[in-house]
């Protein structure tokens, strides 16, 4: 039975940030409204994070998504005169991403009631692990030869390899 | 528990206790209290430091500035809420009513929220949280939204240009800022502000850190939008900026946050490079910590305040440009030297234990890392120099020849 402490009303208000803003994202028919919404949603987003006792990724949520993307999406928006105009709820591709959202919905529900994949398998109720990690075990993980140096060193170079690519598309081709 | 009375301020919730009252209820008491100082303090403090800036900018313009009401003309910025909260609210008929009018909330709170996480003294702090620098980095990325939603949503041109100008440059000086935070988090070893400023404890990182205390401070004055980085309010080119539709007290909230966040940088200047609380006797007397805060802040706040009332504004391109070509560079390398210095200080041993409040013991990696610093300075200043004289050059050539060619006209 749901037991109501502070962190169950945290979690309904996170829910009801997160699935309000984004129902909010794709019913408002005013673009920057939709953006705004975004931001609620990801706030929701990071509000779980904290609730999770991971407060590194809650905050670089906040940084990132809504202190770069979302502001990046309004931007885009309004510079851009044919979008901040546009009235239209759907175009013609709507019922293709109808499907790929059922089906993600789908997805993630019979992951989460019933995980298949997974260190835990059957056993999902319990914890991966009754240790907590500290942002530092984080950190330490991800320069480790032994777990995700690769990974963390792959990402770096997309991520560089990207913003060049930004910089040369952006250069003006007279010099 | 009878002595938990003596102190209040440093006890109260085992303090309410002793009367009887329910330990969860009593740490709730104590815990809306401190969030109301907290968050009350920044508020009351502004309209003292719009009088300071007042004075200090009169002072240097050779006028006197406001004397009348009160003594020295103290309750003239109070006289002036007032006015403002009784003034007529007007909401522009275009204007996205919801989004104009939660804009400057959340300019407020974004500001108010980074007080949660600043240690006024060694046990006096919001929520020392493990990722405190990050926290108060992130919150403030969310200011920038505010500026965003305000110019938008007043359906005005010269809003909406003033908002895109402010937001490429909070945007754009975000990343040296967070690149010269990099460097106080390298010699802590920790995000969390307790843990930065208990590492300062021996040693101030305005020394060590000399570079990202200059790239801090220079990204600050941006952030905050101060001379000389003010395009946020350039009256002369934008007719007033983002906030030209805005009356009342929506936009005195607007101009509180201005001052209250120009404060708040100038704090965590001197919370990451000044030591914070760090001075005599705070450990003992932790409201002695907080007085060094206060004492250390005004210290930086007030050449602010005087850098504001006497350079001119910069142009936006050249803003930028100082921003990208400069100051990005400049501390990319700043916290590759540190890093690297850091850690042949620990190859070499002279790493001084974090805890450790002896002067003489980080000596040794002070001199190292300050070393470092100047000749990344000689270095910048040897390539500005020559960048600089080639430019010169290279307008002298032509220049010449063109006044060869009037003369031939003539």
């Amino acid at each position: 039975m749901l037991e109501l402490n502070v962190q169950t009303i945290a979690f309904l208000i996170f829910a009801i940030c997160s699935l309000g803003g984004a129902l909010g994202v794709v019913t408002s028919r005013n673009l920057i409204h939709g953006a705004l919404f975004l931001i609620v949603s990801l706030f929701g987003g990071a509000g779980f994070f904290v609730l999770l006792s991971a407060p590194f990724i809650a905050v670089v949520q906040v940084l990132v998504y809504i202190g770069a993307i979302a502001i990046l999406i309004i931007f885009a928006v309004m510079l851009t005169r044919s979008m901040t105009g546009m009235r239209e709820l759907f175009n013609r591709q709507w019922w293709l991403s109808a499907i790929v959202g059922v089906l993600l919905f789908l997805l993630l529900t019979i992951a989460v009631i019933m995980p298949v994949w997974g260190v835990n398998g059957s056993k999902s109720n319990q914890p991966v692990s009754d240790q907590v990690a500290t942002t530092q075990d984080l950190g330490m993980a991800l320069v480790d030869g032994n777990q995700y140096v690769l990974p963390f060193e792959v990402a770096s170079l997309l991520l560089t390899g990207a913003m060049i690519g930004a910089i040369v598309i952006a250069r003006d081709t007279e010099d | 528990m009878q002595n938990a009375c003596v102190d209040v301020l440093e006890t109260l919730a085992p303090c309410l206790t002793t009367g009887g009252l329910d330990p969860g209820i009593a740490q709730f008491i104590s815990i809306l209290i401190g969030v109301a100082l907290v968050a009350l303090f920044p508020l009351v403090l502004v309209i003292l430091l719009i009088w300071l800036e007042r004075k200090i900018a009169a002072r240097v313009q050779d006028r006197l500035g406001p004397n009348r009401v009160g003594p020295f003309g103290l309750f003239q910025n109070l006289a002036d809420a007032v006015k403002l909260i009784i003034k007529e609210d007007i909401t522009p008929a275009g204007a996205d009513r919801l989004i104009f009018n939660l804009a400057p909330i959340i300019a407020v709170v974004s500001t108010t929220l980074i007080w949660a996480a600043i240690p006024f003294s060694p046990i006096h702090i919001g929520a020392d949280l493990g990722i405190g620098l990050l926290y108060i980095v992130g919150v403030s990325s969310i200011g920038t939204l505010s500026v965003m939603m305000a110019g938008w949503a007043s359906n005005n041109k010269y809003a909406l240009l003033g908002s895109f100008r402010v937001v490429a440059q909070l945007v754009s000086y975000e990343i040296p800022l967070v690149l010269a935070l990099l460097v106080p988090v390298l010699m802590t070893g920790s995000m969390g502000m307790q843990d930065i400023v208990r590492a300062q404890q021996g040693m101030w990182f305005i020394i060590p850190g000399l570079v990202s205390a200059v790239i801090f401070y220079i990204s600050n004055l941006a952030e905050t939008g101060r001379a000389p980085f003010d395009m946020i309010e350039a009256e002369s080119e934008l007719v007033a900026g983002y906030n030209i539709e805005y009356s009342g007290m929506k936009f005195g909230l607007f101009m509180a946050n201005e001052f209250m966040h120009a404060f708040t940088a100038n704090l965590l200047f001197s919370v990451i490079f000044l030591g914070g609380w760090a001075g005599p006797l705070s450990t003992q007397i932790p409201f002695l910590g907080f007085i060094w805060l206060m004492v250390k802040t005004f210290i930086v706040y007030i050449p602010s305040l005087i850098l504001r009332a006497t350079i001119p504004r910069v142009r936006i391109d050249q803003m930028m440009a100082f921003n990208w070509k400069f100051l990005v560079p400049v501390a990319i390398v700043n916290v590759i030297v540190v890093a690297f210095l850091l850690q042949i200080v620990k190859a070499i041993g002279w790493m001084p234990d974090p805890g450790n409040t002896d002067f003489l013991a980080h000596v040794p990696e002070a001199i190292i890392l300050l070393a470092g610093n100047v000749a990344l300075i000689a270095g910048v200043v040897t390539m500005l120099r020559n960048s600089g004289r080639r430019e010169r050059l290279a307008e002298a050539a032509p220049a010449a020849n063109d006044e060869h060619a009037i003369v031939a006209v003539h």
